[in-house]
């Protein structure tokens, strides 16, 4: 099986970090994997993606033309990006900063308003992470079974407080229900 | 080997070279390869080497020429406007006989060009770049693993042949992160040389390393042996990958990123029905001419995929003789071409030749 995922919104939301994670999770899966940032002359408020390919064969093309899996954090990202996912991919939209629903009748969408949980619940700038929480819910390339790792492997280790508030974000997302 | 870890290609060529027994760098920073100074500039002072933001590509690459002709394993790295100006040095390199590694992550051109992936530096790479009677071992790598793997290659074949060796890289491999396997560290390398420049002590006759030869005669007898060591390169050092070739009808040929693209467009095709492989060149020079020339006795047509306005496709019609159809698929400018971009042109390919 293989699994393209595009990861997009501004500079600053962690669109990369996300990626880095979903990375690092199918590295301990023994997984075969690539990720791709985009590296235009973007910079905080700027836009930003990131292609993750989980495969359990070596990664051909690196570049997600076309994802099964869209996370989405800005509304010019669902724009841009919505008609190119697959026929019956997986769209998850952060609400709170996206206006409108998924127009496409054949995608399945999840809204997770994920920058107001991130700020009620004391983990500012980790919408990211609840976005990721809940992908890790809803789609099946991947299980909630060895995050700590994956998160660990992620932060620095000059910052080892972050790892639980990435693990609260993550659970936040994994458990939240529409 | 380790265990494997998720590095960028850029760093994993600037781990891969430490562990090759590099322990000099010099560079000037450029997007898309940056990081591969920055890893040097935080490595290379712990382990008692040299890392040198130099104050332009042009002082950066005399300064490998001068370590080259002390014997040790040395380097540089940049992307396309930066190797443009390398090109003098690069020459001299070649025209002294010495070792060393440049790196070119590839961006777009010409000029200052953009900074997003490209592959149009092929010519420059590949049929000198700078003046003169002169090959580089080209590598070209397509992954990650690559990155680290041809670097250690590249420094040794630069030693055993005495020619500099070239890495040719591009914005998306340098940039992207896969999991890598390293190999185990080696030892600075620095064996006795006959020909290094490292003070003779008053106990030999002093080595002199030039590339200056006003008698003629002198430097034709000298490119012509430097060019039986090109022979000895190309009969010995060719390397590619052929990918579902045993029964194709259609042959896609591509480099680095553009292969792993084309490979998604052969297995979808392959899907369709379509026969068709992937010769994928390791060393763009010396070139898979032979390689080539015998799938031509039985593949109906080539697809040569680049991101250039078209390069390589002049080396597949050479090393074809022309003696079947070769088309083109080409991005330019930091655009890349789609799988199915590629798919519609394997389909063009086919088709034309069935109707």
């Amino acid at each position: 099986m293989t699994t393209e995922i595009l990861i997009a919104g501004f500079g600053g939301q962690g669109i990369l970090f996300a990626g880095k994670f979903l990375a690092n999770k199918g590295l301990l899966e023994g997984r075969h994997l690539s990720w791709l940032p985009s590296y235009g002359p973007e910079m905080r408020g700027g836009t930003a993606n990131c292609s993750v390919v989980l495969s359990d064969d070596p990664v051909g093309s690196p570049i997600v033309n076309t994802p099964d899996v869209l996370i989405v954090m800005n509304l010019p990202s669902l724009d841009k990006y919505e008609s190119a996912v697959v026929p019956g991919g997986k769209v998850f939209v952060d609400s709170t900063l996206i206006g409108r629903p998924v127009e496409r009748a054949d995608l399945t969408p999840f809204y997770v308003p994920a920058t107001r949980l991130a700020q009620e619940n004391g983990v500012p700038g980790l919408a990211n992470m609840i976005m990721v929480g809940k992908v890790l819910r809803e789609c099946d390339f991947t299980s909630f079974d060895g995050i700590e790792d994956a998160v660990r492997s992620v932060v620095s280790a000059k910052h080892p407080e972050m790892l639980d508030v990435n693990l609260k974000a993550l659970r936040l997302g994994y458990d939240y229900q529409d | 080997m380790g265990k494997k870890v998720l590095m960028k290609g850029n760093e994993a060529i600037a781990e891969a070279a430490i562990r090759a027994g590099c322990r000099h760098y010099f560079g000037y920073p450029i997007t898309p390869q940056t990081e591969l100074a920055a890893y040097m500039a935080k490595r290379m002072p712990k382990i008692g080497g040299t890392f040198l933001q130099a104050e332009s590509e042009i002082a950066a690459i005399n300064m490998v020429y001068g370590v080259a002709a002390t014997g040790r394993r040395v380097m540089t790295s940049s992307s396309s406007p930066g190797v443009s100006l390398k090109q003098e040095g690069i020459s001299y390199i070649a025209g002294s006989d010495l070792p060393c590694l440049i790196v070119n992550v590839q961006r777009g051109g010409p000029g200052l060009g953009g900074i997003q992936p490209s592959q149009s530096d092929y010519f420059q790479a590949t049929k000198g770049g700078g003046h003169g009677d002169y090959h580089l071992i080209v590598l070209a790598p397509s992954s990650v693993q690559e990155m680290a793997d041809l670097t250690g290659l590249a420094f040794d074949l630069a030693d055993k042949y005495l020619v500099p060796s070239m890495l040719l890289a591009d914005g998306t491999i340098g940039q992207m992160m896969e999991p890598v396997e390293l190999a185990e560290g080696r030892e600075p390398v620095f064996t006795e040389k006959d020909w290094a420049v490292t003070g003779t002590k008053g106990a030999r006759k002093h080595h002199i390393v030039n590339s200056l030869y006003l008698v003629p005669e002198e430097l034709e007898a000298k490119n012509f042996e430097r060019f039986a060591r090109y022979a000895e390169i190309e009969k010995n050092e060719v390397r590619y990958e052929s990918f579902m070739m045993e029964d194709a009808e259609y042959c896609v040929v591509a480099f680095g990123i553009a292969a792993r693209i084309s490979k998604n467009a052969v297995v979808a095709a392959r899907k369709e029905g379509l026969k068709v492989g992937l010769i994928r060149p390791i060393t763009l020079w010396p070139f898979p001419k032979q390689v080539l020339a015998d799938a031509a006795k039985h593949v109906k047509g080539f697809l040569s995929v680049e991101l250039s306005m078209g390069q390589m496709v002049e080396d597949v019609k050479l090393a074809i003789d022309c003696s079947r159809k070769v088309a083109l698929c080409r991005r330019t400018g930091g655009m890349i071409m789609s799988p199915d971009e590629v798919l519609e042109q394997i389909r063009l390919l086919a088709g034309g030749d069935n109707a």
